[in-house]
């Protein structure tokens, strides 16, 4: 092992000499090689197998068959079928990410100016939905939103609604779950930005003028842009490739891609087509993220070079 | 216990602070602050950290609201007024400049509430930048900027808004040394070109002294001191204020005797007269001596020997350390461009009466 790595760090430094490059060393590489292994091992390789998989031509007899084709994308790209489920997931991501936002900004900003013993308990509540197994937590809010749930029975008893509302097997209900989820993530995020706001700086804008409302929208907001930005591309992205809770409270008649990608799996057997289900979602994403982010950061281009 | 000018405080006291004080819970941050302070006036409020000069310029500002006591300005009681109502400059430690604006847009914010027209808004970000010599950077961003010119541009923007009152929290504080000095003398000279009436908040005691009209040495949450930097320092009212305020000797005395002018204090073996300025002295007492009105001599009339501990050059004097029978005694002896006695040598030491102050032992305040 000490061998082999020593021979590794002599060739590495030998290469950087030839081709008259700076020398680094080794260390780096050594220092992120397991990460780089785990990596390679766990996230490219898979996702390598599931693109040539997608190109593999399927048959309902005889399974996967070894000529390629680009048929399964013909398929899921000219379906309304998946049109529509493709049009459900960005919907659902996109509700979720807003809802993330309106719900978890204010959060963290309350949450900064609450006093010691508060704010450390509110933070594990508020966090407390990353410690619950994602089947537990789902199934909870199946029997709190269900229609002889708690939430029903109190809006019955308290005559509000005279029939329940029906909010397990619908969006809304994959909507509140996966918010729930995902509203930590957005927290962080915020959060990270907002310690490394200088408190000086809202007094600073009081004193030149600006009531709270200006102070908030004019000064901490933009400063905060960063923080929003990376807590809406996890949770958009987590959102819009969740697959337990849309599958247990949105059922299965309402798809989303990676349900739909599972049940092409394990309930038709078409694996080629489920895969091309994943990595158009992939695909998708991506673009979704990138180009938002390309958007916002030449929008609000001083906020981000800070 | 604060000694106001009585023409100021009658006919000129632009911003006055009557009784102010904040408690936080059972801690009293700030006891009772009276200060009348002249349209105009550079006052600084000097202390150390936790003695209430923070909370004074917060009350002041608006930040924190008093437990007692009024704030007035220009006749009017501002003590319950929004900060964004008062008008107040603030130049704070940390400068805190908008990160996300340019160097025109933080200057321009305060106009920006005030809906300033376009042209006069363009005119007076000039104007401002342009006295602290930042002509042209308008449209940099804080991030490239140096401190010394983030600082420039805090107090441009705390200027631009024609405050009725500049704030100075601790300004200085993240500039090195020789950039300070240059700050002190620039700031002094825009303060007194505009006439506009300034509170500095400051433990710096040379910051102090060399800016302000008059200093006030907080202590405790109190005044314990106010006077221009000359009566401050040369006639020290508390034991405090004499030791807060440049380098002092202390020695403890008993008054044997008290004459006409003078007061026979012994110090040990020592006899000294001490003037007295009218003022009646018994039992023990502290006796004060600047370094700088300590001198070493050969004669025989020294009214110390002692041996020389330490010997530090600091360019333009020497700060002595000597140990004699009272105790130690520091000196300060200016460079005349002679080499001074070596550590371990025995010198003689001497001083002139009038370099004296004496007050009473159990006097903590002034």
């Amino acid at each position: 092992m000490a061998d082999s790595s020593n021979s590794l760090a002599t060739a590495s430094v030998q290469t950087a000499r030839d081709s008259g490059a700076p020398r680094a060393g080794a260390a780096p590489w050594l220092l992120a090689a397991p990460a780089l292994l785990l990596f390679c091992g766990l996230l490219l390789v898979p996702l390598l197998l599931t693109a040539v998989l997608s190109f593999h031509a399927f048959d309902g007899s005889q399974g996967v068959l070894a000529t390629y084709t680009l048929a399964n994308y013909a398929e899921v790209l000219g379906d309304s079928y998946y049109h529509e489920i493709f049009l459900r997931t960005a919907g659902m991501a996109l509700a979720v990410t807003v809802l993330c936002v309106v719900l978890g900004v204010p959060e963290t900003i309350i949450l900064s100016r609450m006093k010691s013993p508060w704010r450390s308990l509110f933070l594990i509540v508020i966090l407390g939905p990353l410690l619950i197994s994602v089947v537990v937590r789902t199934l909870g809010w199946a029997i709190l939103l269900g229609n002889n749930g708690l939430l029903n029975n109190a809006l019955q008893a308290l005559g509000i609604v005279s029939e329940p509302v029906k909010l397990v097997f619908t969006m809304t209900g994959v909507i509140i779950g996966l918010t729930h989820v995902l509203v930590p993530f957005m927290v962080i995020s915020v959060w990270a930005t907002l310690q490394k706001l200088d408190p000086q700086i809202e007094h600073a804008a009081r004193s030149l003028g600006a009531p709270p409302f200006a102070v908030f929208r004019r000064v901490v907001l933009p400063q905060l842009l960063p923080g929003v930005l990376s807590g809406s591309i996890i949770v958009f992205a987590l959102a819009a490739s969740a697959f337990a809770t849309p599958a247990l409270l949105g059922g299965r008649r309402l798809k989303v891609a990676a349900t739909a990608a599972y049940d092409e799996f394990l309930n038709t057997l078409n694996w080629p087509l489920g895969a091309t289900v994943a990595v158009l979602l992939l695909i998708a994403n991506i673009a979704i993220i990138v180009g938002c982010n390309r958007w916002i950061e030449r929008r609000f281009r001083s906020v981000f070079e800070a | 216990m604060s000694t106001v000018h009585p023409r100021k405080a009658i006919n000129m006291s632009f911003l006055t602070l009557d009784g102010l004080g904040k408690s936080f819970g059972t801690f009293s941050a700030v006891e009772s602050i009276s200060l009348s302070i002249g349209r105009g006036e550079f006052v600084s409020l000097l202390g150390p950290s936790g003695c209430g000069k923070t909370t004074t310029l917060q009350m002041v500002a608006g930040f924190v609201e008093p437990t007692r006591g009024r704030i007035l300005l220009d006749g009017a009681d501002i003590t319950r007024e929004r900060p964004e109502k008062r008008g107040m400059g603030i130049v704070f430690q940390s400068y805190a400049l908008f990160a996300h604006m340019t160097v025109g847009d933080n200057v321009g914010f305060g106009l920006d509430m005030r809906n300033v027209t376009r042209g006069e808004r363009a005119a007076r970000i000039a104007e401002v930048l342009d006295m602290v010599r930042l002509t042209g950077l308008d449209k940099r961003y804080p991030r490239e900027l140096s401190g010394g010119q983030r600082q420039r541009v805090a107090i441009a923007r705390a200027l631009a808004i024609r405050p009725r009152v500049l704030l100075l929290d601790e300004p200085m504080s993240n500039l090195d040394a020789k950039l300070r000095e240059d700050m002190h003398v620039e700031l002094r000279a825009i303060q007194k070109q505009l006439g506009i009436t300034t509170i500095l908040v400051t433990h710096d005691q040379v910051e102090a002294m060399t800016m302000s009209d008059r200093i006030a040495v907080m202590h405790g949450g109190h005044i314990v001191q106010i006077g221009s930097p000359f009566d401050a320092y040369e006639h020290p009212e508390s034991v405090f204020a004499s030791g807060f305020l440049g380098k002092t000797n202390v020695l403890r005395g008993t008054v044997e005797q008290l004459n006409d002018r003078c007061a026979v204090v012994r110090v040990g073996a020592s006899v000294m007269k001490v003037p007295h300025g009218g003022r009646r002295f018994e039992g023990d007492v502290q006796l004060y001596v600047r370094p700088e009105r300590v001198a070493l001599t050969a004669a025989p009339d020294a009214t110390l020997h002692g041996r020389v501990t330490t010997c530090l050059f600091l360019g333009n004097h020497w700060m002595l350390q000597i140990d004699t029978p009272l105790g130690v005694v520091r000196a300060s002896l200016p460079n005349a461009g002679s080499p001074p006695p070596r550590e371990g040598e025995t010198v003689g030491v001497r001083w002139s009466d009038d370099a004296v102050r004496m007050l009473a032992e159990n006097l903590t305040h002034g």
